[in-house]
Formats: C-alpha cells, sequence, structure tokens
C-alpha cells in the first residue's frame, strides 16, 4: 500500500526527510549528511531511514538547491541567446543599477558572453502588430552557430513577445527542430510579461539551469523508481507550491527558492493550526539572519527577486529579506570604536571560534557559548564532540572586549545584543514595508540558532508570543509534504480598465485555468480542492508601480464569465484603498499585467499527531542544571529535554530546553508552555 | 553630559538608523510618484538641533542626498531664530535650491522634534516631485537664465502651525503645478514619514531617557570624526590638483573648467576650487549647500565605510570661492546640477587618485543625458518622454568597470525599452553596449551604451541635456580616457549633431527619422601594459574593442592567445 508520503529538504550540510504515515498519522523525521556533488546519495540514504520498502510511498515531495547553488557558483551550462536585431546586450545592460550605492567597484559578468547572444533580423511593436516578420533563415543560422560553439541550452527572447508571440513562436519552432535537446526556453512561454531585461534574465536564468537541473531530477527520479518507487515525485517552486518534476524540468528557474519556501509554507501551517495566523519567521543561519511575514496564514509572495547582482528572476516568490546577522556573522569593533556584527561571516567552515576549525575572530555563536546558552557538552548538529569555550573567551576579550574595554562576559553580551538589535530591525522593517504593525504578529524562530534569540525579539520589536514548532530544524522537509501544488501565469495585458477588452481577459483566465488544471490532473496527486485565483497588476496612468488587484471569477459550463469593467474598476478601488489609505480623485485606472495562480489543496495532515504522547511530569525531562549568563547575571538554570515534555507543561524561565537540532532559551521574565502540538509557546509571565 | 558605554552606543547606532531607514520605507511604500517610489529620489534623517548638522541619515535614499539635507535645516533653523515663531508641532516646508541644495523638484519638509520643551533634534524628508511649475513639464529647462524660467520657488514657510496644517499654503503649491495628485501624494508621504520619525523617536527616548540618546548622537560624530581622520591620515602628505571641463552652459558653446587642488596634511584634508570657472548664463549653475554636498558623496565613494554623520566633514576644509560656476547665488537657475557635480566628482577622483590610485576609480560617464522626445497624440494631448541614460564605470585596482551603470549621484534604474515603447509613439532600432567606449587599462573602464530611437507619430520635438561632448572622462594611474558623448539626429538632408555640444532645445523630427545617443564609457585604471593578453583577447572576441585599437593599446600579443 502506498500510505506513506515523505519530504526531502537538501541543504548545505543536512539532507532533512520527513516522513509521514498517511493511513496511521504518524510522522518521523530524519536527518543525514548532504552528499557532494551528487546529492542524490544524501536524499535515499535519509528515506531509506524512515522507509524500507520504496513501494511504501506514494509521493516524495523535494525541495532542492540545485538550482540556486548552480546559480550562485555559476554551475549551469554553456548557454546562447537568440534575439531581436539591435538588443543583444539587453541581458548585460542590466536595468543600469550596480553592486553597492557606495564604491563604484566591481564588474559584472553575464551567465550568457556577448559572442554567444546572437541578432536575428525581426520586429514586433508594443501594440503587438508585426513591424518585420521573422527571418526564419537567419533563426536556423544562429541557432546552428551556438551548437557549433558548443552550447547545451538556447533562450529565445524577442522583443514585445508579450503583446505578440507569433514571431517569436516561429522562430522556437525553427530552433527546436534542429536541437539535439528539449533544452530551448522561450521567452513567451517562460514569462509573457513586459519589461525585456526580467524577461531576457528570467528566461536565460531557465535555460542555464535546465541541462543541470533537469540531470539531477532525472538521476534522482532513477534512483528512486531503481528502488522501488511507484508514485509521484514533486518538486517545491519558489512560490511555496509543489509541481510535478516533469515541470520542474521544463521550468527550473522557479526552483530558485524551493527550500527556504517549503520552510515558510510549513511554519505558516502549524502557526496557523496552533491559533497564530500572523507570524514573522526568523530563520537563523550560519551567514545569515532570514525574515518573512505571513499575514491570515498567507505568506507574502514578492514577484521577483535578484540571486545575486544581475541575476534577475522574476516569478512569483515567497518574499524572503535576508540580512548578515547569522551565527557565524563576526564581531568587530571599527576604527571608530563601534561595536559591529557581519557582514563579514565564518559561515559553517571554520566556523564560530568554539569549532576549533581554525577562525580566529569571534562570532555571534561565540557569545551564545561563552554566556553557557549553548552547551559546550552537546553541540548540535553532531558533527563537532565538543565546543572549545576558551578560545572563544580569548577571541572576545581580544577583539571586543579590550577594544571596548569590557570584560568578556560583558564583551559577549555586548554582541549578543548588537546582533539581536539588528535582527529585531530586520523584523520592523520588513512589517513596515508590507504595511503591518509588528505588535500584531508572533514570532516563529526555526533553523538551528533561532530558538536563542527569542527573548530578545519579543522584547525588542514588542511582540506578544513566540512559537517555536515541535522540529525546528526540519520545517523545510515538513512543509515539502503539506505545500498545495501550485502553477503560475502571467499575461501583459497593458489596457486602460475601462476600454480593456473584458472578453480577451476571460479567454487569458480560461487559457490560464485550463492548462493549470491539466498540470494538476497530469500530476497524479490527490487534492482537496482546486482553486483559480485571478490577480490584476494595475496603477494609475502615470505610476509605475502596481497593485495587486485580486478579481472574483465565475466559471460556468462554457469557461470563465468576462469581468464587467465596472467589477475591475471596484476591485481596483478596494486594493488601493487597502494599500495606500486613498483614492486619486479622477486618476484614470490602467491594467498592466493578468496573473493566474492554480491552486490544487492538498490533504493536511493532523499537527496533533506529532505531538508528545507521554504523561507524565515535567520534572521527568529534566535532565541537568547548568550556569547560564543571562540578564547580566548567571543563573542556575534547569536543562530540559524538550521533546519529551508532556502537552501542557509550563517552564518558568530561566530555563532551556535542548533538542538534537536547536537549543531554546526562556528567559527570567518569559515562561513557555507546551501547546497540543508539541510547540513551545513561549509568553511573558504574569505580572 | 551623560557618559555612554559601547553597548548603548553600538545599539542606538542601530536603532536610529533604523528610524531613518524606516521614514524612507514609510514613503516609498505611500508616494504615489515613480521618482520616489521607484527610484527612490528621496531621503530622510535626524538633523542637529543647533547646527542642522546631519546626525543620521536612511540608507535607501539618493547618494547626493547625504550632506545636503543638512542644508535644508539650518536654512529653517535660520528662518526660524530670524522670525522667533517657533513651537511644537510646527513643520516647514521649501524648494528653494540656493539655501536647500540640489534643484527646484526637490521638496523639503522640516520639523523640530521637541523633548521636555526643548529641540532634541529636526527631521527632515525630502523628496523629487513630479512637477513644480514653470514652462518645461518636470522642471529640466535648458535655456533657463534666472530660477523663474525653472519653476515655482518656495523659500521655508510653515506647512504645518502646532500640528495644524495650513491649507493656504497647500492650495498656492498645488495651484503651481501639473500634477496636483501626484503632489498632494508625495506631500502626504513625506508628513507621514515625518509623524513616524516623531513617534520612533518618542519610543527611543522613552526607552533610554534623552540624556543618554543625546550623548549617543555626540559620540557618534565623533565617532565618524576619527574614521575619517583615520583614513586620510593613510593617504600621503601632499597636494594634487586635476581640471576638467564642462562642454558649455547651454547658452554658449565656450567650456568652463572645473577645478580642484586636494591637500592632506596629517589627517586634515582639504578641498580647494580655486580656479574653477565663474557663474555662467544657463543653468549648470550650482549652490553652494550642493557643491558641499557633492564632496561628501566623492570622498564617500573613495572611502565607503564612513558614515553619513556630519562628523565627517569636521576634517574636510572646502573652499570654493565666492561668485563661482560652485556658489551661484539667488536667481541664477541651477536645474542643471546634476552635470556640475559629476564634474566635480570627476576631479576629485582623479586628484585623489594621484595620491592614492589603489582607493580610487576611473571616471564614471560624467552625464545624465536627460533626453526627451515629445509630441502630441491624434487627440491633441502632449506627450514627453524624458529619461535619464546610463553608461559606463571607471576601472578600479579590483575589476574593469562595469558596463551600463547609473551616475555616481544616483541609483535610479533606467526603463525598460518595452515600458518606453508602450508609452509613446517610438521605437527602439537599438538599445546596446558602445563597442570601443571603455578606457584601455590593466582594469579597462565600462562600457557606455548606444540608443537608436525612432520617431512613429507624424513629427516629433527632441531635447537634450548631456555633457561630456567634449572632454572624455579619464582614465587613473595610467588608465585610459574613455568615448566621449556623442548625439546625432536625422533631418531630410541626413544626420546632423546639435549645434551646442550634447544640448539642443526643440528640434523637429518627422516620422521615420531617427535620434541616436552613444554614452561614454568609464575611465581605465592602470597601464595597458599590464592588462594580461588573455583578457585583451576575451575583449577583441566579444567586441568591448575592436582588433585594431587593441593592437594600439595593448599591443598585438593578445593574438598570441589561444582562444
Amino acid at each position: 500500500m502506498k500510505t506513506k508520503m515523505a519530504g526531502v529538504d537538501v541543504g548545505g550540510t543536512f539532507t532533512d526527510v520527513f516522513v509521514l504515515d498517511e493511513a496511521t498519522g504518524e510522522a518521523r523525521v530524519a536527518k543525514v549528511p548532504t552528499t557532494r556533488p551528487d546529492q542524490s546519495g544524501g536524499f535515499l540514504d535519509g528515506i531509506g531511514r524512515e522507509v524500507t520498502d520504496l513501494g511504501e510511498l506514494g509521493t516524495v515531495v523535494h525541495g532542492t538547491t540545485a538550482g540556486t547553488n548552480a546559480l550562485l557558483e555559476r554551475k549551469g551550462a554553456k548557454i546562447g541567446i537568440i534575439t531581436t536585431e539591435g538588443f543583444r546586450d539587453t541581458l548585460e545592460m542590466r536595468r543600469r543599477d550596480r553592486r553597492q550605492t557606495w564604491g563604484l567597484r566591481g564588474d559584472y559578468d553575464p551567465v550568457v558572453p556577448r559572442n554567444l547572444r546572437l541578432e536575428v533580423p525581426e520586429r514586433t511593436l508594443a501594440d503587438g502588430s508585426v513591424l518585420t516578420p521573422v527571418d526564419i533563415d537567419a533563426v536556423k543560422a544562429a541557432a546552428q552557430s551556438l551548437l557549433d560553439q558548443g552550447c547545451a541550452a538556447c533562450a529565445i527572447v524577442f522583443v514585445n513577445a508579450y503583446a505578440n508571440r507569433e514571431n517569436e513562436a516561429a522562430a522556437v519552432a525553427a530552433v527546436r527542430d534542429i536541437w539535439p535537446s528539449e533544452h530551448v526556453s522561450a521567452s513567451h512561454e517562460i514569462l509573457p510579461e513586459i519589461r525585456e531585461f526580467e524577461r531576457t534574465s528570467t528566461t536565460a536564468l531557465n535555460a542555464y539551469l535546465q541541462p543541470e537541473v533537469a540531470g539531477y531530477l532525472g538521476r534522482l527520479e532513477t534512483a528512486l523508481r531503481d528502488g522501488g518507487f511507484g508514485g509521484e515525485f514533486l518538486i517545491v517552486q519558489s512560490n511555496g507550491g509543489v509541481m510535478a518534476v516533469d515541470t520542474a524540468c521544463q521550468l527550473p528557474v522557479r526552483t530558485a527558492l524551493s527550500g527556504p519556501a517549503a520552510g515558510v509554507i510549513a511554519a505558516g501551517y502549524i502557526a496557523s493550526t496552533a491559533g497564530f495566523p500572523n507570524i514573522i519567521t526568523g530563520d537563523m543561519g550560519g551567514t545569515s539572519f532570514d525574515v518573512s511575514l505571513i499575514a491570515d496564514g498567507e505568506p507574502s509572495l514578492a514577484p521577483q527577486t535578484s540571486i545575486d547582482f544581475g541575476m534577475v528572476v522574476r516569478t512569483p516568490m515567497i518574499e524572503i529579506t535576508t540580512i548578515g546577522a547569522g551565527g557565524g556573522s563576526i564581531a568587530w569593533v571599527d576604527k571608530g570604536g563601534l561595536l559591529n556584527i557581519g557582514p563579514e561571516s565564518a559561515g559553517s567552515n571554520p566556523g564560530p571560534v568554539a569549532y576549533g576549525q581554525g577562525n580566529t575572530r569571534p562570532t555571534v555563536t561565540d557569545a551564545n557559548v561563552v554566556l553557557g546558552r549553548i552547551d559546550p557538552d552537546r553541540p548540535i548538529g553532531g558533527k563537532l564532540d565538543r565546543l572549545d569555550v576558551e578560545a572563544a573567551s580569548k577571541a572576545i576579550d581580544e577583539h571586543v572586549g579590550q577594544p571596548l574595554g569590557l570584560d568578556t562576559l560583558s564583551a559577549a553580551e555586548a554582541i549578543l545584543k548588537v546582533a539581536n538589535s539588528r535582527m529585531a530591525g530586520a523584523i520592523r522593517l520588513v512589517s513596515i514595508e508590507r504595511g503591518h504593525n509588528p505588535r500584531h504578529f508572533a514570532f516563529m524562530p526555526f533553523g538551528g540558532g533561532g530558538a536563542l534569540h527569542t527573548g530578545a525579539m519579543l522584547s525588542e520589536v514588542g511582540i506578544a508570543s513566540a512559537i517555536i514548532p515541535r522540529y525546528p530544524g526540519v520545517t523545510s522537509a515538513m512543509g515539502c509534504v503539506i505545500a498545495d501544488m501550485r502553477q503560475d501565469f502571467v499575461q501583459t495585458v497593458n489596457a486602460l480598465a475601462h476600454e480593456a477588452d473584458t472578453t480577451r481577459i476571460a479567454e487569458i483566465i480560461e487559457e490560464h485555468r485550463v492548462r493549470g488544471l491539466k498540470l494538476l490532473d497530469d500530476a497524479g496527486v490527490t487534492f482537496e480542492g482546486r482553486d483559480i485565483v485571478v490577480e490584476l497588476d494595475m496603477a494609475y496612468v502615470g505610476q509605475t508601480h502596481t497593485v495587486s488587484v485580486p478579481l472574483t471569477i465565475n466559471v460556468g459550463e462554457d469557461g470563465v464569465t468576462a469581468p464587467t469593467h465596472d467589477e475591475i474598476g471596484e476591485a481596483f478601488d478596494a486594493a488601493y484603498m487597502a494599500s495606500f489609505g486613498r483614492l486619486l480623485e479622477g486618476g484614470v485606472r490602467r491594467i498592466l499585467n493578468l496573473r493566474t495562480a492554480v491552486i490544487g489543496r492538498r490533504p493536511k495532515f493532523d499537527l496533533s499527531t506529532l505531538a508528545p504522547t507521554n504523561d507524565g511530569k515535567a520534572e521527568d525531562s529534566l535532565r541537568t542544571t547548568r550556569k547560564v549568563h543571562v540578564g547580566g547575571d548567571w543563573h542556575d538554570t534547569p536543562i530540559y529535554t524538550r521533546l519529551t515534555l508532556p502537552v501542557g507543561t509550563v517552564i518558568d524561565g530561566p530555563a532551556i530546553l535542548e533538542q538534537p537540532d536547536t537549543t531554546i532559551l526562556i528567559e527570567p521574565d518569559l515562561k513557555g508552555t507546551v501547546d497540543q502540538f508539541g510547540n513551545v509557546v513561549i509568553e511573558r509571565k504574569e505580572a | 553630559m551623560a557618559e555612554i558605554d559601547p553597548i548603548t552606543l553600538a545599539v542606538l547606532a542601530g536603532r536610529m538608523e533604523q528610524i531613518a531607514d524606516e521614514m524612507d520605507a514609510t514613503l516609498f511604500r505611500s508616494a504615489f510618484n515613480p521618482i520616489i517610489a521607484e527610484a527612490h529620489d528621496a531621503s530622510h534623517g535626524l538633523y542637529d538641533a543647533v547646527s542642522g548638522d546631519t546626525l543620521v541619515q536612511g540608507k535607501s535614499g539618493l547618494p547626493i542626498f547625504v550632506g545636503v539635507m543638512a542644508f535644508a535645516v539650518k536654512a529653517v533653523i535660520d528662518k526660524a531664530a530670524q522670525d522667533k515663531t517657533l513651537a511644537p508641532g510646527d513643520t516647514w516646508i521649501f524648494n528653494d535650491a540656493h539655501i536647500g541644495g540640489t534643484h527646484l523638484s526637490d521638496m523639503r519638509l522640516v520639523r523640530p522634534y521637541l523633548r521636555d520643551g526643548e529641540i532634541f533634534c529636526y527631521l527632515a524628508s525630502v523628496g523629487h516631485w513630479h512637477d513644480v511649475g514653470g514652462p518645461v513639464p518636470g522642471n529640466y529647462n535648458p535655456s533657463a537664465t534666472e530660477v523663474f524660467q525653472e519653476a515655482l520657488v518656495l523659500p521655508p514657510v510653515k506647512l504645518q502651525r502646532g500640528g495644524e496644517l495650513q491649507q493656504d499654503v497647500v492650495d498656492i503649491i498645488l495651484r503651481n503645478t501639473r500634477m496636483q495628485q501626484s503632489a498632494m501624494g508625495d506631500l502626504s508621504g513625506q508628513m507621514n514619514a515625518l509623524d513616524l520619525g516623531v513617534r520612533r523617536m518618542d519610543a527611543l527616548l522613552d526607552e533610554y531617557g534623552a540624556e543618554t540618546v543625546k550623548a549617543a548622537l555626540v559620540a557618534l560624530g565623533d565617532r565618524a570624526e576619527t574614521l575619517a581622520r583615520s583614513e586620510i591620515s593613510e593617504m600621503p602628505d601632499g597636494r594634487w590638483e586635476a581640471e576638467d571641463f564642462m562642454d558649455n552652459d547651454g547658452i554658449t558653446d565656450e567650456a568652463l573648467p572645473v577645478r580642484v587642488a586636494l591637500e592632506v596634511q596629517g589627517d586634515k584634508l582639504t578641498l580647494d576650487f580655486t580656479g574653477t570657472a565663474p557663474t555662467c548664463a544657463g543653468p549648470i549653475n550650482i549652490a553652494r549647500p550642493t557643491a558641499i554636498a557633492c564632496c561628501y558623496v566623492a570622498i564617500k565613494h573613495i572611502f565607503p565605510s564612513l558614515p553619513a554623520n556630519a562628523g565627517v566633514m569636521r576634517s574636510i576644509d572646502i573652499k570654493i570661492p565666492d561668485n563661482c560656476l560652485l556658489s551661484a547665488e539667488y536667481p541664477l537657475p541651477t536645474g542643471g546640477y546634476t552635470e556640475t557635480i559629476l564634474r566635480m566628482i570627476d576631479v576629485i577622483f582623479s586628484a585623489a587618485a594621484q595620491a592614492m590610485p589603489e582607493k580610487v576609480v576611473g571616471n564614471a560617464y560624467g552625464t545624465i543625458n536627460a533626453l526627451s522626445i515629445a509630441g502630441r497624440r491624434p487627440d491633441g494631448k502632449r506627450w514627453v518622454m524624458f529619461s535619464f541614460y546610463g553608461g559606463g564605470h571607471g576601472g578600479s585596482i579590483e575589476s574593469d568597470g562595469l558596463n551600463h551603470g547609473s551616475a555616481p549621484i544616483s541609483t535610479a534604474t533606467i526603463p525598460p525599452a518595452e515600458i518606453l515603447e508602450s508609452a509613446y509613439p517610438v521605437i527602439f532600432r537599438q538599445w546596446a553596449l558602445r563597442d570601443g567606449s571603455g578606457g584601455t587599462g590593466m582594469h579597462r573602464g565600462g562600457l557606455g551604451a548606444v540608443y537608436e530611437i525612432e520617431v512613429m507619430d507624424e513629427s516629433a520635438e527632441a531635447f537634450l541635456f548631456g555633457e561630456r561632448g567634449r572632454f572624455a572622462p579619464k582614465g587613473i594611474a595610467g588608465g585610459g580616457d574613455a568615448a566621449k558623448n556623442v548625439f546625432h539626429y536625422e533631418q531630410d538632408d541626413g544626420w546632423h549633431e546639435p549645434a551646442l555640444t550634447s544640448k539642443m532645445v526643440g528640434i523637429p523630427l518627422k516620422k521615420g527619422q531617427r535620434v541616436r545617443l552613444e554614452t561614454p564609457g568609464g575611465g581605465g585604471y592602470g597601464q595597458p601594459s599590464e592588462r594580461p593578453a588573455a583578457q585583451v583577447a576575451r575583449d577583441v572576441s566579444l567586441g568591448y574593442i575592436d582588433a585594431a585599437a587593441a593592437d594600439e593599446a595593448y599591443g598585438t600579443a593578445w593574438r598570441e592567445v589561444e582562444q
């Protein structure tokens, strides 16, 4: 019986597996080292820990960093671009931005060098009319030339192809005729949206990733099938939804933020279930602190991101804001006598001084070690036997204590105080940029280090409570199991709202709907329900920044009913009012793009199956006591084994809860409660 | 004065920077106008209660505002002292560039922040409005000879008295703009940002106490000074001179020199602009506050880690003669200030490069090329396509210069060709890197760009406000100069260049006729002979430079490189 589903998140250091038996509701987690360069070893090893017969698996969902890493490390394929005469440099010219505001240093090397960007005679105008039909012989010659130069994939991007795909589609057909592989990416298929640089970059990066990601996923799937797996293999997209592996091989650019997106999806589900629909997540890793905001259970989506300078991917993705304040961020005193944290980081290798792997400059983790908040004899992750407290103290002394005239402990506290202040700042700024008051949100730390900083986030941001999931270290793997299936479509409309062709709009929605539903059907996955979400990107004429306007659509037997001009206008006014608090009197409304998301809602599992089942007392889980420095003083602090604390337990601070993948610090003025799902909810003690 | 411990200082430094960042975010989110909302042509900060000096400024605003805002605050401090009318809840508004710097499009709001009945500091907001009147929509009039031909000039007046909005002031402003809704939207966005700043300051002072925060401000100023002195000390002592030229003033085609002598003595730096041209008739004059702020921009590009705090300037002495191009007084026009400050940055870089080339980059392209093409729709409505165009950045000790970047004073992105083509009756026939435009060198300059635009309407007119048509952006440390700015327009009898280099007003174009703008690259860094042959061969294979030019600059060794 295929009753089990597995979520697998392959990270830089560990491969996390979350296996759910849908028949029994039982969930299990496993953590194994990531294998390199071929990640499929760790992938199969991790599943094998919890599933002996791959035939029992109905679904395997994968959150992958293969695409992200190929982009960051520039390890994609050699590819070429075929484009409109006069526009071969679009990719390299970007939007005229630069790396940093200050300094004017650094150049930019696009993923496709100039000699592999070829122009062909053709031209479509902004209104969709064809000024110059495409010269197919020139297209064929260009494709042949790219093949001769050893290109493994090809991107085709014509100017204004969003308005009329005719020329580009003809060229794509001609190239696919002669191209020896599937790896031909067309801009009108990947992103039929106005703005040539963003479309070119997204299409080119898709082509750049295609051979690599398709090869990797193909190897994984073959290995799964060879092991007896007969179910569906799904991949998490940057938008937090999953797609079939075939779709992922065609659209690998949509996996750019696959892993982190799954984590945010899980965070949203865990928090909503526990009664916190509004949360801000904080994922503290080795080099960074990643913040996401979930309002009413829905993560906010960003329309695009830049993977690295100039490498723009425009496809809806979970919005994640990153600041350089992770556990490995280095603390240093500048020439003006000010204590700074980061942006330089020791990462996980060599890592903090306490790891004893060669770094001698103090990090945030070193401060936690020196203050006793991390147990030097039981480092999380299981890679090291013990941590070197003395070396950490010495480094803090030398680089922070002496320059500032502080003793070791004060210096360590100072490091945490400044790091906490920066993390709190990121949370406030993310909230304000999205128009929310952070006080109305709960905080959810995940990743290895976040739960040590919970108290500081509560006091600095003014948040009332924090919720720490039962398995914060495998949130992304759990998210794989929870995520819905989602297909996003976009089409630029570019018309005034009161004169837009609403029949055409209905046709576009219908086309998106049919294509999306087909992808859901073909995936062979069970759904509880299917939703079609339609949004228009709209603005007043003269404005270039748009607001997302949700459009209610009616689907009858003949497909989608066209919205009226009035309905569109009213929907815009409501969305604009919600965003800006006022309307522009007499302003003319314009529709720029139409976006459709076709969502297959997957059955959710009951999180209470994760809850501890043991009765008994908290004392049974008390492992030891240890001196921990918090609030300016040493406290004899009880250390609990977190996973065996029964539901309903209330632990007053100061206390530390330990589990294999994280350490939770409950500060003296706080208390932690184990809720019915096994989460720990941290709040202030009643005064 | 309270002592402050180093931990609190580090935390407060971050908290106050955050307040300015949150003010930025508040305006960007709520502004109607894309120049603010998308290009972030705005800035916010905290300023000294007595001197108006910059204490803290947001990180997201435009570089040129770091430094110039202090003058806006000082103008208000002086005005309030003169009128003796400052009360809690007052906010001043003005755009007068001669006292507040930059140009008339930048609307400044300044509000004293009071604590226990005393002014603790000032909060200020500046944003580039869409239109503030005058003869040219968008206020970029290349032929202006007085501010009155540029825009409405508003001196510091009270926008709010005791927290109450002065509707008569608002009415005057709105009656003087073509874009009333946009202006009202930006105005409320800026007031929202100041309100937020007040709330955040209240919370900060409640938490830490006014004395502690004041002590932190003093300490941060001292720290900025220490940092700047430390950077300057690492420069060798000496005096280095540099000169460059403006093509013309937009009225007569005469080159205007910009000269600087950079002198270092220990931890003190002097920038002396004696020898710079006197004031001119056209709009490339700049006011003294703009010039001083520009020096700050140049210094911060050379030493990027220096904070946005006036303490930096205590060790820097700036000498600008009266009645020169860089100290123009009312009512001389200043609308083209961007071109002049770019040249100031170039000469400061050229002088500093003689002292310590490793800290400096070659000159960037040095002109924003404000090009407008305008016409009338069949229904008689006027259309104006107005944009700035990019160019190359200079090479540095680290790398080649960036191809197609934004100007050093800005971080604004360029609109996509597809957006422009969908909004205006034009076709971009070419939007490309300009071959051979970067200066040669061990690290070559970045390439400029070529934009060729064809008119699709029956008729249109073209306007250009550019520079660098006669004098190329310079390389440093032996690096070569970049290509100059080139502009051509098509008429019935063929292609022409503007009579006045890089500037023209209202040239008529017919359907099918084109204009072609070729922007400068950046200057090179280091001797071309030190560029590895493999990199030269790559440049040739990518078309960044042609084979003959490569032979001339680098010798023929690259021809032996196996590709």
